[in-house]
């Protein structure tokens, strides 16, 4: 299992979730991505995506102007 | 999913049509999976998410939560590099503004062609219907959409399917024609009908308005930046800035881009390395980028003292005025604000 950082800080929707969207493609079932945004936007569209998509949010917090989204890949990624 | 059970990709919007016309397929036992392009253009969430008095309102992203509401997947496409030469030479040229809506459609529909065989899939949906809009979804422009796009008969838009040709899924039985419908017009009642039908209660607000090239001033604006630039040109941080602040064109080598709110200034701040950018260190007030050239001390006074202006100053009272270069130098200016009736009307861009 990996983990990756996804920077999307300064990119407003739907950059982010297009951003995550690619790099979780390029991985494996069970891997987990750390995602910072600046659009707050993001903590609503990245579960949305995550939810329609199988993969799981593991929890979110702020850490100033930013937002860090942990996501773990869904068990049949394809 | 069946072994047999035919596979289509439906462009989502976000809107309502898009949704009624894959929520039309799932009914007919269909597998859909939906995309979504982003031009860079799209109305989608940027002033939202930038203003600060926006930011108590919704922040969805409406195509994902259409794609929510319907249970399907949803592709996002990033086609902001190949929609610039869309954008740039328009082979059926621009609607009422900078909107060259037959050319993104007939695009958007063959990059949909090109996902679906990639991915194995049968065909292609969208909402669109007959006379709903005045460029691209007309009777004679349909036929050129499936044409142009290389889609041909695999382009089946559910909601107006039978004012239309049978296409390939209906000929083969994949779908059945008796059960699309035959829209056409500008109203919107057959498809809140619809709507209501399928118990879909909440939608995105169907308009012209999910693109800024429909807009007058965000077109006009465009124009501008590539009149001043001498080049029809343009990258995605560029357009993302048509998008935020007040635009004034003082001078034919320079505009400023002000901040008009906390949101739009904290937004702005990301640009200060790309930028000359100026803000007053004594009064409260915006942050200014400077897009093109101050060329002499005239033209930095100028800029100064439009930025003074829309500090909060007492009448009599001087600004101090931090400029800072991308170079990271920097020097203070004490300028009195330009009077209103010094700022001419014509370097408002919008």
């Amino acid at each position: 299992m990996s983990r990756v950082q996804v920077d999307a800080r300064r990119l407003l929707c739907p950059m982010p979730v297009i951003r995550l969207q690619n790099r979780v493609n390029e991985l494996q079932p069970g891997d987990e991505v750390e995602i910072t945004c600046t659009d707050p936007g993001a903590l609503n569209d990245i579960p949305a995506w995550c939810r329609i998509n199988g993969h799981v949010v593991l929890g979110s917090r702020q850490v100033g102007n930013e937002w860090i989204i942990e996501v773990r890949v869904r068990g049949d990624n394809q | 999913m069946s072994q047999s059970q035919r596979k289509a990709v439906a462009l989502i919007s976000g809107g309502l049509d898009s949704m009624l016309a894959a929520r039309v397929m799932l009914d007919q036992g269909i597998h859909v999976e939906g995309i979504n392009f982003y031009t860079g253009f799209c109305v989608e969430g940027h002033t939202h998410a930038i203003r600060k008095k926006d930011q108590a309102k919704p922040k969805r992203n409406n195509a994902l939560w259409s794609a929510e509401q319907l249970g399907i997947k949803l592709h996002i496409i990033d086609i902001v590099e190949e929609y610039k030469e869309v954008l740039l030479n328009p082979q059926h040229g621009y609607g009422a503004n900078m909107n060259p809506c037959l050319d993104c459609k007939i695009f958007m529909v063959q990059k949909a062609l090109e996902w679906m065989e990639k991915h194995g899939f049968d065909f292609i949906i969208t909402g669109e219907v007959i006379g709903q809009r005045p460029m691209s979804q007309r009777k004679d422009t349909m036929p050129v959409v499936a044409r142009e796009s290389g889609a041909l008969d695999r382009l089946l838009r559910p909601l107006c399917a039978k004012n239309l040709p049978p296409t390939l899924p209906e000929r083969e039985g994949w779908v059945d024609r008796e059960k699309l419908f035959g829209f056409s017009g500008r109203s919107r009642k057959p498809q809140m009908d619809l709507a209501k039908h399928y118990g879909i209660e909440e939608y995105a607000q169907p308009s012209g308005g999910c693109c800024f090239l429909t807009d007058e001033a965000y077109s006009r604006k465009l124009v501008d930046l590539w009149h001043a630039r001498g080049e029809r040109k343009y990258e995605l941080d560029d357009i993302m800035l048509l998008k935020v602040g007040r635009h004034i064109r003082p001078r034919p080598q320079f505009k400023l881009i002000i901040g008009r709110e906390e949101g739009e200034n904290n937004f702005l701040e990301g640009y200060r390395k790309q930028f000359v950018h100026m803000y007053a260190t004594s009064h409260n007030g915006p942050l200014v980028l400077v897009d093109g050239r101050l060329d002499n001390e005239d033209d930095l006074q100028l800029a100064a003292r439009l930025t003074a202006r829309y500090c909060r100053v007492p009448p009599g009272e001087q600004v101090a005025i931090e400029v800072n270069y991308v170079d990271g130098a920097h020097r203070q200016l004490q300028v009195d604000p330009l009077p209103e009736t010094e700022q001419k009307l014509e370097w408002t861009l919008q």
